[in-house]
């Protein structure tokens, strides 16, 4: 592992934790660079425009130019803010996002921490962010702010249970909430994958796989749920709440709000990548084992997940742009009637298989 | 129950039509023109700035009084008897210095009414349509081709040869209040101008006053 690898190296456990803090810092900011791009291009693709086309080829250096136009803008904050809590909540909000990261496994090489609890260490910190947006619409002293702030809290406390209820089928049949044991059990072909049964066999790898493409659903569209994200955006639905809770933010602070909403994109299209798609595993086998360079494996590991996280991300722009925004009533709706019911049901059975 | 499972159906098949339509659209062309690269054709008659060739204008001051925001603005000096102003290209004989001859572009309305009066066709709508400024008074487009030192020269030529004109009659004989008489009344029938919209004449007569100052 990465951390014991630099405590060995430097022989200073905090100056280890910190070493092995920096790339994942690294891989949000660039790849939150490069979707925010992404975004923008999918959304004028799929509306017969074009999108930026001015910063470099095809306006791949537009997120620069914006973060630096965002680093100028002057932090305003309202006399009727509260100050602490005002300035604090995007910190939390990116702390929560980035923590997430420390147990998410990028190749078999590199896990910011291996956890033996990983997947429930990061439902665990998701939390801070429900906090940190309570804050930023507590305190901004705004009524758009607040009911986004509410909303976007009632919202991800409902869409969790699904969440849970989901990883609890796969760790019934995984036995681990270690993510990189987890990841290293679905080695092999795209075949010994979660969403195909998993690394079991014969009739009870038949019986699962109907269930866990039902899981794969759930949890997919709880975890959308929990990043906020059209259809389900209800916290910060721009006709109706200017911006929800970030309406008050400009500058930096705003910029933070922006970073942690596209990391969190990604650590949920991790999570779900690493629950049911082998997480970095790769589906066709490894270059590195074809031509004996066994340090290719890693390199590869860490393009496969990020390739599944990319394409899961992209799912979910391809969704933003394709469904309206949910009522309240009709989001509660389908938390509450749909995926809770059929979450339990699925984890029954699976419970049923995996005894038997 | 039924309807349950054919709610999730519903919903799962709808939002798989909705991805197949919106993944489609991403790979048609998009509609998008790179304006300042790529430019659209204008239509024939399109009215954007306008243009006053200066060769053919005969300071009629019809475009003036045609203008319904009073945007541009004539004076004229009347060549000495002397002077050969030239021709226009439609062979009309030019008389008049015009010393003045400005449109306000800022007030413009691009009505195109100033083009069908001119005799000459010398004041046209063109194809320029970016002209945008940064301080309101760059708007006002001066086309006279003379320099200010030649304006004030044919003003001040033309008046030399009033007073020169004025002197001779002064000398030849003296002034009769009768003569006087005789001056306004031939004014009076000058006012009504040739034009044939007497409607709007009322209005207009500003500019009209200026003439041959």
């Amino acid at each position: 592992m990465m951390y014991d690898f630099f405590v060995d190296l430097l022989g200073n456990e905090i100056l280890a934790a910190i070493v092995t803090g920096v790339p994942p810092l690294v891989f949000i900011l660039v790849f939150v660079l490069f979707a925010v791009w992404l975004e923008r291009k999918v959304s004028a693709h799929m509306q017969d425009r074009l999108g930026p086309m001015r910063t470099g080829w095809h306006g791949y250096l537009q997120t620069i130019a914006d973060l630096i136009k965002l680093i100028q803008k002057e932090d305003i904050s309202a006399s009727a803010n509260d100050k602490p809590l005002f300035n604090l909540a995007p910190v939390l909000v990116f702390a929560g996002t980035y923590a997430a990261f420390a147990a998410i496994p990028f190749s078999s090489y590199y896990i910011g921490s291996n956890l033996d609890l990983g997947i429930f260490f990061i439902i665990g910190i998701s939390g801070l962010v429900v906090a940190g947006i309570l804050m930023a619409g507590w305190s901004s002293n705004n009524k758009y702010s607040m009911l986004g702030a509410m909303r976007s809290a009632a919202q991800i406390i409902s869409y969790e249970i699904p969440t849970i209820i989901v990883v609890l089928t796969v760790v019934m049949i995984t036995r681990t909430l270690n993510l990189h044991t987890l990841s290293e059990m679905q080695t092999g072909y795209f075949w010994n994958w979660m969403i195909f049964g998993g690394p079991t066999a014969g009739l009870e790898k038949f019986l699962l796989i109907p269930l866990m493409f039902i899981g794969f659903l759930i949890i997919y569209t709880s975890m959308l749920a929990e990043v906020n994200r059209t259809p389900f955006d209800i916290p910060e639905a721009e006709s109706e709440l200017v911006s929800g809770y970030h309406t008050e933010y400009s500058g930096m602070k705003f910029a933070m709000f922006f970073l942690a909403e596209y990391a969190n994109m990604f650590a949920v299209s991790a999570i779900v990548s690493a629950l049911f798609l082998g997480g970095y595993q790769s589906p066709i086998g490894y270059l590195g084992n074809l031509f004996d360079a066994p340090w290719l494996i890693p390199v590869e590991q860490f393009f496969w997940f990020t390739a599944k996280g990319t394409f899961f991300v992209f799912v979910q722009m391809w969704l933003r742009w394709t469904l309206p925004r949910l009522r309240v009533d009709q989001l509660m709706a389908l938390c509450w009637k749909y995926l809770i019911p059929i979450a339990f049901i699925n984890l029954i059975i699976v419970g049923l298989i995996t005894v038997l | 129950m039924k309807e349950y499972f054919s709610n999730i159906w519903v919903g799962l098949s709808t939002i798989a039509i909705g991805m197949k339509v919106t993944f489609k659209h991403l790979f048609v062309p998009a509609v998008t023109i790179q304006y300042p690269n790529v430019r659209v054709e204008l239509p024939e008659r399109e009215r954007n700035r306008l243009y006053v060739n200066m060769d053919d204008c005969i300071g009629c001051d019809q475009c003036s009084r045609a203008c319904p925001v009073s945007c541009i603005e004539i004076e004229t000096v009347k060549g000495l008897p002397t002077e050969d102003l030239g021709k226009t290209s439609n062979g009309k004989k030019k008389a008049l210095w015009v010393t003045k001859f400005n449109i306000d572009f800022a007030k413009c309305c691009y009505c195109q009414l100033c083009v069908f009066p001119c005799p000459t066709e010398c004041i046209y709508m063109t194809d320029v349509y970016e002209f945008s400024e940064f301080q309101r008074n760059n708007l006002i487009y001066d086309f006279v081709t003379l320099t200010p030192e030649e304006r004030e020269q044919k003003k001040l030529n033309y008046q030399k040869f009033e007073a020169e004109k004025a002197a001779e009659k002064a000398a030849k004989k003296p002034v009769t209040p009768a003569a006087e008489i005789k001056a306004e009344v031939k004014v009076k029938t000058e006012t009504p101008p040739p034009s044939s919209d007497n409607s709007q004449q009322s209005n207009l007569k500003e500019p009209g006053e200026n003439k041959g100052s």
